[in-house]
């Protein structure tokens, strides 16, 4: 381990330009190159500020609880934080291993099996033999599937789905765990279940980046908050101060016992 | 909570970017995501395998439809063209068998270079992949495709007895200028293709141009006087070094050094743009 684990984001902005039907195509940028109005096209091309002028440093036992409308850019952060999208302006260290909870099928092939999806999602993460039987162990416990294990996912009801495609994500350990809502859905018997296995998860990590909607869980899993909105910073502060002016309303009535 | 010694664990590692990256580190990014690619071979080489065999699932004969079909195009276009050029059906047919399948490899492998990255979509979205990965992926995709053709090749050349000879080994060098083509190709024209998105259709009628203008179904000798506009071609120059080899002669010099000088402006444009590129691709697609 090189450095300690943490992420410093100074200044970065994040933005999508808009490639509408026509404006995506060559004919469009050669006619525009052709008469001349290219640097001017360049200008005028509709850009989207997803992220603007972000900064904040997280460090070991941080756990960040990212809130906002949505479109706030909340999504586009923890996508950004993950190196998937690369910022265009300002600076942005990440140190350690990472896991992005952004997509629930990630790699999910319904035609394949259980079994062979658990080992594609260990090839996804590089793991050697050892760590692949470990995983295909802890997957299967997890999920319950029994004899569906080998049997094609598309044959499987979408509970079972869900657990799958929970089990396989939350089966990798990081550093940082960076987390988007999708996580906390399901029925309240799966969530039941779930939940043990995700604050084990939580626990792990060093740092946690959570984007949700639901106050009750930023509450009992961070201690620090971020409301974005339309892609900047309102408000950086404690779960209570900022979830007060959030909200609108005092939320400390509501605390119920922190697992963080 | 206590880890046991094989718990899965991600692997750790240093994220840096800045807005404004110099030219060298934007080239050490690139030359990054191809290593981490190649460090992801099992991922590449099971994902390009999986694609085949979905494509395939169920049916009885599997990926041996490719062979089935192929073998059918070459035994009757080989009948008719050989009637058509007035040609030897024992000299045209293995001449024909040979063309057709590395020119399809070629072909499929460009249009495919096309896709590599949007069709990638989801998973390039939700976590950080070397986009060398899907390079990778389309070329073993390809290539298994290539393996069954092989099969009516093979097929024919016991058919008609011939032996191209220890010259085959000469094909080898020039499968080693394929592959490394192949995969600049996908890293060129995925991302060229997932800003454009008229591209891919650009490109699919270049290669049914190319197809006509390159000796696939007439054979070199045929134009005659006109045939030293050939190695211009540069679909001529790549397919011969291959080609000539497993017919059992050598390919000469100059064409070696045309295939040689296409591949290496191909590579270079292909990282220029590459590595422009690169950090962009998961805003485009």
């Amino acid at each position: 381990m090189p450095d300690e684990v943490r992420i410093d984001i100074a200044d970065v902005s994040v933005s999508f330009p808009l490639y509408h039907g026509t404006n995506r195509s060559l004919k469009k940028t050669v006619m525009a190159a052709a008469s001349g109005r290219l640097g001017q096209d360049r200008q005028q091309r509709v850009v989207v500020q997803a992220l603007r002028d972000i900064s904040f440093s997280l460090t070991r036992g941080d756990r960040l609880g990212l809130i906002g409308m949505n479109g706030a850019g909340k999504t586009t952060l923890l996508r950004t934080l993950a190196g998937i999208y690369e910022p265009v302006n300002g600076s942005m260290r990440i140190v350690g291993s990472l896991n992005a909870l952004l997509d629930p099928n990630l790699g999910m092939n319904i035609e394949l099996t259980g079994r062979e999806n658990i080992l594609l999602r260990g090839l996804y993460n590089g793991l050697s033999r050892p760590e692949m039987a470990r995983l295909e162990q802890d997957v299967a416990e997890f999920a319950g599937l029994g004899d569906f294990m080998d049997l094609p996912v598309r044959t499987y009801s979408s509970g079972m789905v869900v657990r799958l495609g929970f089990a396989m994500a939350t089966a990798i350990r990081p550093e940082i765990l960076l987390m988007d809502e999708w996580f906390l859905v399901g029925d309240a018997e799966f969530r039941e279940r779930a939940q043990g296995r995700l604050e084990d998860m939580v626990r792990g990590a060093d740092i946690l980046v959570l984007s949700t909607h639901d106050v009750s869980v930023v509450q009992s899993w961070c201690t620090r908050v971020l409301w974005l909105d339309q892609g900047r910073i309102r408000e950086d502060g404690s779960p209570d101060d900022v979830l007060e002016h959030y909200l609108g309303h005092s939320v400390r009535k509501l605390q119920p016992e922190g697992i963080a | 909570m206590s880890y046991a010694m094989h718990d899965p664990v991600a692997r750790a590692g240093v994220l840096e970017f800045r807005g404004d990256m110099s030219l060298a580190t934007r080239n050490w990014l690139a030359m990054q995501d191809i290593v981490e690619g190649l460090r992801l071979w099992p991922l590449a080489r099971s994902l390009g395998w999986l694609d085949i065999r979905l494509r395939y699932r169920g049916s009885i004969l599997g990926p041996f439809w490719l062979t089935l079909s192929t073998a059918v195009l070459i035994g009757s276009l080989g009948v008719l063209y050989s009637a058509l050029f007035h040609t030897d059906v024992h000299e045209y047919l293995p001449f024909l068998a040979l063309s057709q399948v590395l020119w399809a490899f070629l072909n499929t492998l460009v249009n495919e270079g096309c896709t590599c990255f949007t069709q990638a979509e989801n998973m390039i979205l939700a976590v950080r992949m070397p986009l060398f990965l899907h390079a990778l992926r389309t070329l073993v995709r390809n290539v298994l495709v290539l393996a069954h053709n092989i099969v009516v090749i093979v097929a024919v050349d016991i058919i008609f007895d011939i032996w191209p000879g220890w010259h085959a080994l000469l094909a080898i060098p020039g499968l080693m200028v394929w592959t490394i083509d192949a995969l600049a190709v996908c890293l060129l024209l995925g991302a060229f293709c997932a800003r454009f998105r008229d591209i891919g259709p650009i490109v699919g009628s270049i290669m049914q141009i190319a197809f006509f203008l390159t000796p696939v179904i007439w054979q070199p000798h045929q134009l005659g006087a006109q045939a030293w506009m050939l190695p211009f071609n540069p679909f001529f120059a790549l397919i011969e070094i291959v080609r000539a080899p497993l017919l059992g002669t050598i390919p000469p010099i100059p064409v070696w050094i045309a295939a040689v000088c296409y591949s290496f402006m191909l590579c270079a444009v292909s990282w220029v743009l590459f590595v422009r590129a690169r950090g962009r691709v998961a805003f485009w697609i």
